[in-house]
C-alpha cells in the first residue's frame, strides 16, 4: 500500500516537473529563432519581431509540444496494445503510409495543373494524413482483423516495408521531391501555424478522452490476454477502438510536422522509468513527457546552428535514446547493488 | 594494289591516333588516358550530356542518365538510370569509350574496373562549368572551347545588361525547395544572381544550399521570390509569409520545371538562366 502511494506521490511529482519544464520551453522556443536567442519582452516593441515571436515561433513551439503529446499517447498505447516495450506509433504502417502520401503529392504537383488545385486545398498535410490512415486500413485489412496482435503487428510490418519500397521508387524517379521527402522524413515544425495547432489539439483531446476511458482494458492487458479475457473484457472491439486512436494520433502528428523518430518509443519508457503506473496516469503522463522531449529537441533543432535549422527528428532521437540509453545503464548499475 | 592502300590508310590512322593520344586530369585527380578522341560517350549527368552537346558533339552520345533531358533528342538515346541507380550492364553493352560522370555518381570504380574511361567532373560553380568545357573539349578532341565559353560569358554580360538601373540591388530570395533549402550568395545561383548585380538575402557563409528556419525570410522580407512551381503551392499559407513584401505585393518568379532545369544546372545553359531571371524580374518590378 505505502508502495502504491509512493507511487503515486512521484507521478503527481513528475507531473509537476514536466508542466514547469514545458512553460519554461515555451518561453524559451519563443525567444530563439532565426537571430539566436533574444528575450521576448523586447521583441513586443518592433512589430516585425512581435509578428515572428506571435505568428511563427509561439505556435510553432506550442505545435511541438502538441505533436510531442499526440505520439507520447500513440506510444503508450502501441506498448499496451501489444504488449510490448519495443512497439512505437509508426508500427502499423501509418509512417510509410504517410510518406507515400506526401511523395505521391509531390510528384503530382509537378504533372497537372488539376492536382494543384485539388492538392492546395488538401495540401502535403492532408495528403499525409490521408496515407497514414489509409496505411492502417491496409493493416487491418492484412490481418483479417484484431483478433490476434502477433498477426496485426506483422501485417504492421509488411505494409510498411512494401509501401516504403514504393515510396523510394517515386524519389527515384523523380528527383525533383527528393529533397522535400527527406526533411518530410526528418521531420520539422517549420511550418505550424495556429491551424494546425488546433487541428492537434483537438484531435489530443479526442484521442486522450478515449484512451482515458479504455485504459482500463490496457491495464487488464498487461497482465496477459487470457487474463484480460477473464476479467469479462469484450477484446476485439475495445482493442479495435484503440487502433483507431494509434492510427488518429500517429496520423494527426506526422501530418502536420513529418516522421519525428522515437519521441513515441522513448516517452512512455522515461515516465516508467520515474513511475510505475497505471495506464490512466501513463497515458497522461506520456503525452507531457512527449511534448517536453518534441519542444526541447525544436529549441535545439533551432538554436544550435541558426538562422539554419537541423531536422527536429535527427535530435529527438540522440536526445530521446541517449537518454534511454543512460537511465538504462544507470538501472543496470543499480540492479545488483539493490539485489545484494 | 588496293589491299595495300587500306593497309596504309590503316597505318596512317593507327599513327595520328598514337600521336594524338590525350592525357587529362579529372576532378578526383585521376590521370586519364585516351588513345583518340572519344567517339561513343556515356554521360550521367545532365550538366555534363548538355556541356557534350554545346561542343556540338550531340551525336557522339549513345547513352545518358535519365535525368538528361536536354536537347529534347537526348529523350531517344538508352537511358542507363541515375546517379544513385546507374545501370553498370546496359553501360557497358554500350561499349563506350569515354563515360562521363560526377564524383557523387556511384559505380565510378566498378566501371573503371570493368576496363572503360571514366571521367569524373564536378561542376558546381561558374568557373567549374568553364574548366569543364575544356576538359570535355579535349577529350572529344575539339578546339571549340574557348569560342563556347566566350558566347556564354557574352550572353550572361547581355542578360546583366538588360536589367534597368534601378534593379540594381534587388534582394531576392531563391528557394530550392520547400523544406526550406535556400540557394545561398555561394551557390551557383548565388553567382548568376550576383552577376546581374542583384544581392542574394541568404549570405554565403551558411553553405550553398542551407536548411533555413522560415521566420529567418520572414524578417529578411525580401524584394523578390524566386521558386520553382512545385515549391510555390502554398507558400503564401506558411506561417507569416502573407505579409511578406513579395508575396503580398505578388512579386514571385514561379518558374516551370524545365526553366528551374536550366537555372539549377551548372552547366552551359547558365547564361540562358540568367535570362529567365532577368526577364521575371523586369515584369514582377515594373
Amino acid at each position: 500500500m505505502t508502495d502504491v502511494g509512493r507511487q503515486s506521490r512521484r507521478a503527481a511529482r513528475l507531473v509537476g516537473a514536466l508542466l514547469a519544464l514545458g512553460a519554461l520551453l515555451v518561453l524559451l522556443g519563443a525567444s530563439v529563432g532565426s537571430t539566436g536567442f533574444e528575450r521576448v519582452w523586447q521583441a513586443w516593441r518592433d512589430p516585425v519581431a512581435w509578428q515572428i515571436v506571435w505568428d511563427i515561433r509561439l505556435p510553432r513551439t506550442l505545435g511541438a509540444w502538441s505533436a510531442g503529446a499526440l505520439l507520447g499517447l500513440a506510444g503508450a498505447v502501441a506498448q499496451g496494445l501489444f504488449r510490448n516495450p519495443l512497439a512505437d506509433p509508426y508500427l502499423l504502417g501509418s509512417a510509410s503510409g504517410a510518406s507515400l502520401g506526401v511523395a505521391l503529392a509531390l510528384v503530382s504537383l509537378g504533372v497537372s495543373p488539376f492536382a494543384e488545385t485539388w492538392l492546395l486545398r488538401v495540401g502535403l498535410t492532408g495528403a499525409a494524413f490521408g496515407g497514414a490512415v489509409l496505411a492502417v486500413l491496409l493493416t487491418l485489412l492484412l490481418a483479417r482483423g484484431v483478433q490476434q496482435t502477433l498477426r496485426l503487428l506483422l501485417a504492421g510490418v509488411i505494409v510498411g516495408v512494401v509501401l516504403g519500397a514504393l515510396t523510394a521508387l517515386v524519389m527515384l524517379f523523380d528527383p525533383e521531391v527528393m529533397q522535400s521527402m527527406q526533411a518530410f522524413m526528418l521531420g520539422s515544425t517549420s511550418f505550424v501555424g495556429w491551424t494546425a495547432w488546433w487541428l492537434m489539439v483537438a484531435t489530443w483531446v479526442v484521442c486522450a478522452a478515449l484512451t482515458w476511458m479504455l485504459s482500463p482494458v490496457l491495464d487488464g492487458l498487461s497482465l496477459g490476454e487470457a487474463t484480460a479475457q477473464s476479467l469479462g473484457l469484450p477484446l476485439v472491439p475495445l482493442r479495435l477502438a484503440l487502433v483507431v486512436v494509434l492510427a488518429l494520433a500517429t496520423g494527426a502528428a506526422v501530418a502536420q510536422t513529418g516522421l519525428i523518430a522515437f519521441v513515441g518509443l522513448a516517452a512512455p519508457h522515461l515516465v516508467r522509468s520515474v513511475a510505475k503506473t497505471t495506464h490512466r496516469r501513463l497515458i497522461a503522463l506520456s503525452s507531457l513527457m512527449g511534448g517536453v522531449l518534441l519542444m526541447a529537441a525544436d529549441v535545439l533543432a533551432r538554436g544550435l546552428l541558426a538562422p539554419q535549422e537541423l531536422p527536429v527528428g535527427a535530435l529527438t532521437a540522440v536526445l530521446g535514446g541517449g537518454y534511454l540509453l543512460w537511465l538504462m545503464h544507470r538501472g543496470d548499475a543499480m540492479a545488483p547493488s539493490r539485489g545484494s | 594494289m588496293r589491299r595495300l592502300k587500306i593497309w596504309w590508310v590503316w597505318a596512317l590512322v593507327c599513327s595520328v591516333g598514337a600521336a594524338h593520344a590525350i592525357t587529362l586530369i579529372d576532378d578526383r585527380g585521376t590521370r586519364v588516358t585516351l588513345a583518340a578522341p572519344a567517339q561513343r560517350i556515356v554521360s550521367l549527368l545532365p550538366s555534363l550530356t548538355e556541356t557534350v552537346c554545346a561542343l556540338g558533339a550531340c551525336d557522339r552520345l549513345v547513352g545518358v542518365d535519365r535525368y538528361s533531358n536536354f536537347p529534347e533528342s537526348m529523350r531517344r538515346l538508352p537511358q542507363l538510370g541515375g546517379g544513385l541507380d546507374p545501370n553498370i550492364e546496359s553501360i557497358v553493352a554500350l561499349k563506350p569509350d569515354l563515360v562521363l560522370l560526377a564524383g557523387s555518381t556511384r559505380g565510378g570504380d566498378r566501371l573503371r574496373a570493368l576496363g572503360l574511361t571514366v571521367l569524373t567532373l564536378e561542376p558546381n560553380t561558374h568557373a567549374d562549368v568553364r574548366r569543364v568545357l575544356e576538359q570535355v573539349a579535349l577529350a572529344l578532341g575539339v578546339a571549340d572551347a574557348q569560342r563556347v565559353w566566350r558566347g556564354i560569358e557574352a550572353d550572361l554580360q547581355a542578360a546583366a545588361g538588360s536589367l534597368p538601373a534601378r534593379l540594381a540591388a534587388t534582394r531576392v530570395y531563391f528557394e530550392v525547395n520547400r523544406a526550406p533549402y535556400a540557394a545561398s550568395e555561394s551557390s551557383f545561383i548565388g553567382e548568376t544572381l550576383a552577376r546581374l548585380g542583384l544581392r542574394n538575402v541568404v549570405p554565403g557563409s551558411l553553405g550553398p544550399f542551407p536548411l533555413l528556419n522560415p521566420e529567418y525570410v520572414v524578417r529578411a522580407d525580401p524584394d523578390v521570390i524566386m521558386v520553382g512551381d512545385v515549391n510555390f503551392v502554398g507558400m503564401a499559407d506558411r506561417p507569416g509569409w502573407r505579409s511578406l513584401r513579395a508575396i503580398a505585393g505578388q512579386r514571385v518568379c514561379v518558374f516551370t520545371p524545365s526553366q528551374s532545369d536550366v537555372l539549377v544546372r551548372p552547366g552551359p545553359r547558365m547564361a540562358q538562366g540568367a535570362h529567365l531571371m532577368a526577364d521575371c524580374l523586369r515584369k514582377v518590378l515594373p
